[in-house]
């Protein structure tokens, strides 16, 4: 919808040509309960989403993008002329580029339960005088978003996705709704992921929760009510949870065991320039994050595991995996890099070796990047080339029998706040 | 298309599950899946080729085959394809014996080590040979396990494994320099005598049965 990428001359200080221009965010309203996960109900709630390019007549080249720990519906482009920041996937989402914008229609949107517009525990409660809900915001799990972004979906009139593509938690996202919503997406992308976390991973995001939970003014998370912020622990846990994207090889060429002042100074201030990036990454972050939403996330990433209401608790891992992505229809690309160390590549592997045991259509590559669990945000020549190949490929999955609503060229745009137009889902419906 | 993936392509059964290791860029796979019904995955390690084999719409897998096929099940395919790689990777004997695991058929081919323009190389030149099916020098060369047929035929004959068919085939110019009445005979010549005059074996193999 957004689309005027030529209508601004390139500026040093960004890039505005190469992108996909100046994006307005809109804002969807859902008066509905939604039913979670954690049997709580959420009352209502609106989502932040960015689009890019153009559905075509038949509403079968969407594409949706789901998004990490703490990125938001800003994938691409930026928000004014003078924005120096582009979105947080710029560098794969545009014209030409590995998400190529002059065929696909791009949706990105904003999760609830994060903090960067979308209902979360910074909006206010409707059911607490409208003070922010802080706390009192339900746990969310990956599979409430899925049921969330299939509501979109449905508001947007797209019935079957042309694909879905998350990296890391966002990886998570496009997994469970291979299996959630199998007819409901022809490709599924899945990068720098993992089947579910590992007791180590757990580990580290339970540091980050408690440098959280023990700052003073953290006040129970009704921080906002007393008109503060729990900012040391946000930038602690910004601080662990960076160390694990980087690498030790990559600490290693940025900072090395270089000093700022040359010299050591005995003292527990910032000498080594490692330190001092640090603590600049953690302030710069807390200083745009909620820490409310640190914690629901880091929750959700530790609950995440699709095969729970699918495969028996008795069976092994492994076998839980296949027996449970044996319901998936699309076919599949799965994406790791070779220093990621937070989601390993055997972490991926998994998740392709049980889509083989099923024979499943699926292709893995393994890409070589330097920059650990980082690397999926980065356009490297040989990941760019693996998906956009695969998203421009010929399908190979199970072909529906009818798959969207058939091409209506006087169909108007869809209108994103009227009551929702079900699509036709059954139509969709794959085995007969 | 290479000579020998139009053979294989007369092996495969239509719709049958088959996997590739050395898939390359995915062209045999493309064939088969688009004519044949066939469905499974590539196996590859270069990068330029994955990328190309997963435009083609083939499935492909990131792998080396010297990690072996622990990631496939016993029997989970009709028929495993390996072509021109059998002599590139480190344990040739492991390898077939898990590809005869994971399919009920392999199709093999590989450079024949034993061509008389290999032993004209050898015998007389004395330096190590250099063709179209072999280009490397002997200092960078991928193919570390170069055999012959008749290596290939008692490696299968002490392991276990029954060859069903075999063909012997030629990559070489050299038939397009005769003229076209002498094809037949050439082709004849190769069938009586494939070990000298054949530069690629190619083989259909299924574990023996006991």
């Amino acid at each position: 919808m957004t689309d005027t990428a030529s209508l601004f001359t390139p500026r040093s200080k960004n890039n505005i040509a190469g992108s996909v221009g100046i994006v307005t965010p809109e804002r969807i309203d859902f008066n509905l309960p939604l039913q979670l996960e954690c049997q709580r109900v959420l009352n209502g709630f609106h989502l932040m989403i960015e689009t890019y390019g153009n559905l075509n007549a038949d509403k079968s080249n969407a594409i949706l993008i789901c998004h990490a720990l703490s990125g938001s519906h800003h994938a691409a482009g930026y928000h004014s002329e003078d924005d120096t920041k582009a979105g947080w996937w710029d560098q794969l989402i545009g014209k030409d580029k590995a998400i190529d914008t002059n065929h696909y229609f791009v949706v990105c949107l904003n999760n609830i339960g994060s903090c960067h517009g979308s209902t979360g525990p910074t909006t206010p409660n409707p059911d607490n005088d409208g003070k922010p809900y802080g706390v009192d915001f339900p746990l969310i799990t990956i599979k409430d978003w899925v049921k969330t972004q299939v509501m979109l979906s449905d508001r947007l009139g797209i019935a079957r996705w042309h694909a879905i593509v998350g990296g890391s938690m966002g990886g998570m996202q496009a997994l469970q709704w291979s299996v959630d919503y199998p007819e409901r997406l022809r490709r599924c992308v899945i990068i720098a992921c993992t089947p579910k976390l590992s007791a180590q991973n757990i580990a580290f995001n339970e540091v980050a929760r408690q440098s959280i939970l023990s700052d003073p003014e953290f006040h129970h998370g009704r921080y906002l009510e007393h008109g503060t912020y729990p900012r040391r622990g946000l930038i602690l846990a910004r601080m662990v949870g960076h160390i694990t994207y980087l690498t030790e090889d990559a600490m290693k060429a940025k900072f090395g065991r270089d000093l700022k002042s040359g010299k050591f100074l005995y003292g527990y201030d910032v000498e080594f320039q490692v330190e001092s990036y640090l603590r600049y990454q953690g302030e710069r972050f807390s200083e745009n994050f909620d820490a409310n939403t640190y914690l629901l996330m880091t929750k959700a990433l530790d609950y995440f595991d699709p095969t729970r209401d699918y495969a028996d608790s008795t069976l092994s891992d492994e076998d839980a995996l296949t027996y449970t992505l044996a319901r998936t229809q699309c076919q599949f690309l799965v994406v790791s890099f070779s220093t990621d160390w937070r989601f390993a590549p055997e972490r991926s592997q998994e998740i392709v070796n049980a889509l083989m045991a099923n024979h499943k259509p699926v292709s893995y590559v393994n890409i070589d990047a330097p920059l650990g669990h980082d690397s999926f945000l980065f356009d490297y020549p040989r990941y760019v080339a693996a998906l956009k190949g695969f998203l421009e490929a010929p399908f190979v999955g199970k072909k529906s029998r009818t798959t969207n609503t058939p091409p209506n060229k006087n169909q108007p745009k869809p209108k994103l706040n009227q009551t929702p137009s079900q699509p036709n889902t059954e139509q969709s419906e794959i085995n007969p | 298309m290479k000579i020998d993936d139009k053979l294989a392509e007369q092996w495969i059964k239509k719709g049958a599950k088959v996997l590739d290791l050395g898939c390359g860029d995915g062209a045999l796979m493309a064939h088969l899946q688009a004519h044949f019904g066939v469905t499974g995955y590539g196996l590859e390690i270069d990068s330029d080729k994955i990328s190309t084999a997963i435009a083609r719409g083939v499935n492909v897998i990131e792998q080396d085959l010297n990690d072996g096929l622990g990631a496939f099940t016993d029997d989970s395919f009709d028929t495993v394809v390996m072509m021109r790689a059998l002599q590139a990777v480190k344990n040739p004997k492991s390898l077939l014996l898990d590809m005869l695991r994971v399919a009920k058929e392999g199709i093999v081919t590989f450079p024949n080590f034993a061509y008389w323009q290999n032993r004209v190389y050898l015998g007389i030149k004395g330096i190590m040979p250099m063709s179209d099916t072999l280009p490397h020098a002997w200092y960078d060369t991928p193919n570390i396990h170069l055999c012959t047929f008749k290596d290939f035929e008692r490696l299968c004959d002490d392991n276990g494994i029954t060859i069903l068919d075999s063909a012997a085939v030629s990559d070489s110019p050299l038939p397009k320099r005769l003229p076209s009445f002498m094809h037949a005979s050439f082709d004849s010549a190769i069938k009586a005598m494939p070990n000298l005059l054949a530069d690629v074996a190619v083989y259909r193999i299924a574990k023996r049965r006991p």
